[in-house]
């Protein structure tokens, strides 16, 4: 797969009255990658994925998908093109049946189908993500995991180049996780690029190619899952101590100072 | 086509044609002129169902379309000497004119904001008119008995123009079907159900809220003229009487608001109860507190309204009740 560059972050900042929950991020995605997007609660990733697809513009920086400069669009501008996202807290068109929301996916998106055509994508992507058993019921009466499942195919229906997942595993069980994180690498070897926020941790460092570290608002480290991992800061980010962190470090890494065990 | 396959067009059709057929069949005046008004009911509360029932909007003063609908188009009518049926497109048309524009501002509030602003406008309108002078002023504008001579007397015209408002009724109604099973009807759900996240799947929600509003106001602007032709005389506070506008908003939820059939069942419904309570001489002052009841009753018991509920309780006749 050629590396061209999907998405191109550059020097984006977000401000919400006295908070700076956006710093100078930047960032570039390699099309057909994994890229994961961690950090603590209220570091703002939500925040950047709202800057990125257009929810609420950023204040200052570029956002540049497929070579255009998508600053400032509005969502369903950036939709159109072919970047699509699901939603931390899902949400779901309730009185809808789960095939109409996948349906709605397929109609607004990159594609722009027609119903006929909408209807026949939602029934291949109601099968990708396992809720074709579904398909004739309200959305509202799924369950949470079977509401993440819908997220992910209303976007995925949109046959979009780049999907934003904000916290897919959240709230699900460890079949429920990883059953989603096979799915998540089927989209993938699709040919969609992912670019992911999430909290389960050992999910995300199993899935991503490279992971993005945020914390304050600040882009705090960037580099494969293994790296990220080692990362002081990252850690320190975490747990708050860097004392601890080095302390865990040396329990992972075996004794290197019986001073520090103390 | 695909939507005369399905059954929950012809059952709604077939219902406004029966009801509409009742007062030829009879050739009895009372009917028609009661079955006017619940074939003008019908058509008003389909229309508010696009912007109500569909996307989610509650417009509370709808009823401005019908007054300045009805202002334009009688304006023509009387002093322009216009024949009926241009005169009521133009009323369609200044209805639709209105709405385009307040789609461009109002429309991005949200809510009660939203509905707030639809009865301030009403409001504001009927204050412009009253103080227009190519409009009649405060007394408003009649029409010389003679015009309708040009329809053939008074009696033919009351039969013509009742079936005009019996063709408009059958128009929304299919507009309405029309409109739900379309790709635009989707995107109208889809932003009632959660604008946000419609915006974020790419419905242009801007764009998709105006037009639902001006195809809600389009038809009240021709009924407007149809009522004020008949009626004769226009007059400010006739044009735009705010608790018309609760009256509709009423009809739709009690059918059931988002669905065809129900702004049609709804709107029959309590046109007759209105007609049996203002003839009854105990309920005669009490038909808008009845009306304010049946609204609270509605919103805390039935919000779906009787085919939503309905919908919900036998779900085989899903396919039927749209």
């Amino acid at each position: 797969m050629s590396a061209s560059i999907i998405l191109q972050v550059q020097g984006v900042g977000k401000r919400f009255g006295g908070l700076q929950a956006l710093f100078d991020i930047n960032l570039e995605l390699p099309e057909g990658q994994i890229l994961g997007l961690i950090g603590p609660n209220g570091a703002g990733k939500t925040t950047l994925f709202n800057a990125i697809n257009g929810v609420y513009p950023p204040d200052s920086g570029r956002v540049t998908f497929r070579g255009r400069d998508i600053t400032g669009l509005p969502p369903y501008g950036v939709a159109r093109l072919g970047l699509a996202r699901t939603h931390q807290i899902v949400r779901p068109l309730n009185e809808l049946t789960v095939r109409e929301n996948v349906m709605a996916g397929a109609c607004f998106g990159r594609m722009d189908y027609g119903l006929s055509d909408a209807a026949r994508e939602a029934d291949q992507v109601m099968a990708l993500v396992g809720l074709t058993p579904r398909a004739g019921q309200l959305a509202a009466s799924l369950n949470v995991a079977q509401k993440k499942r819908l997220e992910l195919a209303r976007a995925l229906a949109a046959q979009p180049y780049l999907l934003l997942l904000d916290e897919v595993l959240a709230g699900l069980n460890p079949t429920e996780i990883a059953e989603m994180v096979q799915t998540i690498r089927a989209i993938r070897d699709r040919g969609i690029t992912i670019f992911m926020i999430e909290h389960v941790m050992h999910a995300v460092m199993n899935v991503s190619d490279r992971v993005i570290v945020l914390d304050y608002g600040e882009q705090i480290a960037e580099g494969t899952p293994a790296e990220v991992a080692a990362n002081p800061k990252v850690i320190e980010a975490y747990l708050g101590d860097p004392k601890l962190a080095e302390r865990l470090r040396i329990s992972d890494d075996g004794p290197r100072s019986e001073a520090e065990r103390g | 086509m695909n939507l005369l396959r399905q059954p929950g067009f012809w059952l709604t059709v077939l219902l406004v044609l029966a009801g509409g057929l009742l007062a030829p069949i009879t050739q009895s005046a009372t009917v028609r002129e009661s079955m006017f008004l619940v074939l003008m009911f019908v058509a008003l509360a389909s229309s508010l169902n696009i912007i109500l029932g569909y996307t989610g909007y509650v417009s509370f003063g709808h009823i401005v379309f019908f007054g300045l609908g009805g202002y334009v188009g009688f304006y023509f009518l009387s002093q322009q000497s216009w024949s009926l049926a241009p005169a009521a497109l133009m009323g369609g048309l200044a209805a639709a004119l209105l709405a385009l524009l307040l789609g461009l501002s109002i429309l991005r509030l949200r809510g009660a904001y939203f509905a707030l602003a639809t009865i301030g406008i009403n409001e504001a309108m009927r204050a412009l008119i009253t103080n227009l002078k190519i409009f009649g002023g405060p007394t408003g504008m009649s029409l010389h008995f003679s015009v309708y001579q040009e329809y053939g007397g008074a009696t033919q015209a009351l039969w013509i123009t009742y079936f005009a408002m019996f063709g408009l009724a059958l128009v929304v109604v299919v507009l309405s079907f029309v409109v739900k099973k379309s790709k635009f009807g989707l995107g109208l759900v889809s932003i009632r159900e959660d604008e946000d996240a419609a915006m974020v799947m790419g419905v242009r929600a801007p764009r998709a809220k105006t037009w639902s509003f001006v195809l809600s106001a389009v038809i009240p602007g021709i009924i407007g003229t149809l009522f004020f032709f008949k009626n004769g005389n226009i007059e400010p506070g006739d044009a735009f009487r705010l608790h018309l506008s609760i009256e509709t908003i009423v009809m739709v939820m009690l059918g059931g608001q988002g669905t065809v059939l129900g702004p049609v069942l709804g709107a029959a419904g309590y046109e007759r109860l209105r007609g049996f309570l203002l003839t009854n001489p105990t309920f005669k002052d009490l038909q808008l507190a009845f009306a304010g009841l049946a609204l609270l009753i509605i919103v805390l018991f039935v919000p779906a309204g009787v085919v939503g509920w309905l919908r919900t309780r036998l779900p085989r006749l899903r396919r039927v009740l749209e």
